[in-house]
């Protein structure tokens, strides 16, 4: 009779595969914590820094320029193109139910509180935020950073403070822009290519959008995504290592933890301001 | 508390502009620089020397307050930079100059605007003045011509002579240059090596140079110190260590390939490793 050739279960790699994926994920932890330790003692540095620049706006404006002026066509091209597409998705909807004449106010209400300042954000980091991180990153591994404080100079004044401040001015507008033009994108689907009436459309978002309940939450949020955005993308490149691969992850982090900041934020602030 | 007051005129030949009593830096459980003494004397040429990775570039970032010791005492002119609150020290360092390895001109600027950053940072001079100082520090390296390009249309050696420009652009007490010569070619490091010399003697600065061009460096220094193993091993004139017959100043001088400095990073025995399989 053949003996069995069933052998006893490698309990010895199991263990140890155990073991890793624990020690993985403490590991995982302690540096997530240590990061974030980090990134708040960064910004309470850079924090004191800011009203300074008041006395220096050229350095400000710069930044505004670089971080806001030159995202304004994706921000534009997008936010047509989103208004033209929500209205596009609501007519059809609308339409079974003979409610057409409230797509300006679907179209408006889902621009100014979501879509707007959650989109912008997402793009901001995107296309502002992973520059912000390449460029400082740069900055630090050809010791450019170093240089400047050799020469008596704050980094953290000079470079960061007038990025993290124009990222903060500069959302609210962009947010404030991708609403109005996705509203016109909107109306040109709903009012030009769908037949709903002009006017209808206009006075029902009038009676409808409230300004202080939901243009000022979009304004809020915008004004947070800003900070948090800009926030990760400055310590993004001033922690990140000196080496072109260090850049290189730095930038994908900025633009993964910012997006996944601005959509968790976004539950948070709707959740805190209407209900 | 500063050990010591900072230098008068009537001292301050006497004192070494640097002094680093029992300096210890741990970069985690490496010990990079293990209870280090050095003088470095005013308005002289000292070169730092020493094997990749001995804390050269370390002590630099020390003296300059960019790393905090873990022990010991770093004075600079007098002044303890090692317990300096940040405000003061960054007022030290307008008095301190550092040429990078790479120049780390900032990319945004043009060359005269480069230069001209520390003094609009730092002086409330007219622009009419600054454009005067900036074209006079360019025309002292030899880059006044090149004065409206952009640091990537510079070559490498244009390039740190430009940094040279914007690290005196403050008239500084000391100068130091971590590896000014690396990767240039006979003309530029020619030039860097003249000006090392020449702007030390002519503005009377203090001038520390870590570089492992052995040869270059030694024929401008006035002072040599050997870093090993995060101590200096040895210090004195150029003469004096050409004569030196400690067996790692003779491998480094004669930049032997096998000594106390091995060829072959620490491993088990060849047999052993060849033979892994079975």
């Amino acid at each position: 009779m053949a003996r069995s050739t069933k052998r006893a279960p490698p309990w010895g790699a199991v263990r140890e595969a155990v073991l890793d994926g624990l020690r993985g994920t403490g590991r995982g932890t302690l540096e997530g914590v240590t990061t974030l330790g980090r990134a708040i003692l960064f910004l309470l540095l850079v924090l004191p820094q800011l009203p300074g620049l008041l006395r220096r706006p050229r350095l400000l404006l710069e930044q505004i320029y670089r971080v806001g002026f030159l995202s304004l066509l994706i921000i534009v091209v997008s936010g047509f193109f989103i208004g033209m597409v929500l209205a596009l998705q609501g007519y059809n909807t609308l339409v079974n139910f003979g409610a057409e004449e409230s797509l300006g106010v679907l179209v408006a209400l889902s621009l100014t509180r979501e879509l707007g300042p959650v989109v912008t954000a997402l793009l901001f980091a995107g296309r502002a935020g992973s520059a912000l991180t390449a460029e400082i990153g740069l900055m630090k591994t050809t010791e450019q950073l170093a240089a400047m404080e050799m020469m008596a100079v704050d980094p953290l004044q000079r470079v960061i403070g007038p990025r993290l401040l124009a990222g903060l001015f500069c959302m609210p507008l962009l947010a404030a822009i991708f609403s109005v033009v996705g509203v016109y994108g909107g109306y040109f689907v709903g009012v030009g290519l769908l037949g709903v009436d002009t006017n209808v459309f206009w006075s029902q978002m009038q009676a409808a959008v409230n300004f202080s309940e939901d243009v000022w939450s979009g304004i809020i949020k915008s004004i947070v995504f800003g900070f948090v955005v800009s926030w990760i993308a400055v310590f993004q490149g001033y922690d990140s290592a000196p080496t072109s691969a260090g850049i290189g992850a730095a930038t994908t982090r900025t633009v993964v933890i910012s997006s996944l900041a601005v959509l968790g934020l976004d539950y948070v602030l709707t959740a805190l301001m209407f209900n | 508390m500063n050990d010591r007051p900072p230098s008068t005129p009537e001292n301050a030949p006497r004192l070494p502009l640097i002094r680093i009593r029992g300096l210890t830096f741990r970069r985690g459980r490496t010990l990079v620089l293990n209870n280090l003494n050095l003088d470095i004397r005013r308005q002289g040429i000292t070169a730092l020397i020493g094997p990749s990775g001995c804390g050269k570039t370390t002590l630099l970032r020390i003296i300059t307050g960019q790393l905090r010791p873990h022990r010991g005492s770093v004075q600079v002119d007098g002044v303890e930079v090692s317990r300096l609150p940040r405000k003061q020290l960054l007022e030290l360092r307008k008095r301190m100059g550092m040429l990078f390895q790479n120049g780390a001109l900032f990319s945004d600027l043009s060359v005269f605007d480069n230069v001209a950053f520390p003094l609009r940072e730092h002086t409330g001079l007219s622009k009419d003045l600054i454009h005067i100082l900036v074209l006079l520090k360019l025309q002292a390296v030899g880059l006044r011509g090149a004065h409206d390009l952009n640091p990537e249309q510079l070559s490498g050696g244009m390039a740190r002579r430009a940094a040279m420009a914007r690290a005196m652009a403050m008239d500084p007490m000391l100068m130091m240059y971590d590896e000014p010569f690396t990767g240039q070619d006979p003309i530029s490091m020619g030039m860097l090596l003249s000006l090392v010399q020449r702007l030390n003697h002519l503005l009377g600065m203090t001038s520390i140079v870590v570089s492992h061009d052995i040869q270059e460096v030694l024929s401008i220094a006035d002072d040599v110190c050997i870093l090993s193993d995060g101590r200096i091993i040895e210090q004195g004139t150029p003469e004096l260590l050409r004569r030196s017959k400690t067996p790692l100043v003779r491998q480094f001088l004669d930049a032997a390939p096998d000594g106390p400095v091995p060829f072959h990073y620490t491993a088990s025995s060849l047999e052993r490793d060849l033979a892994w399989e079975s």
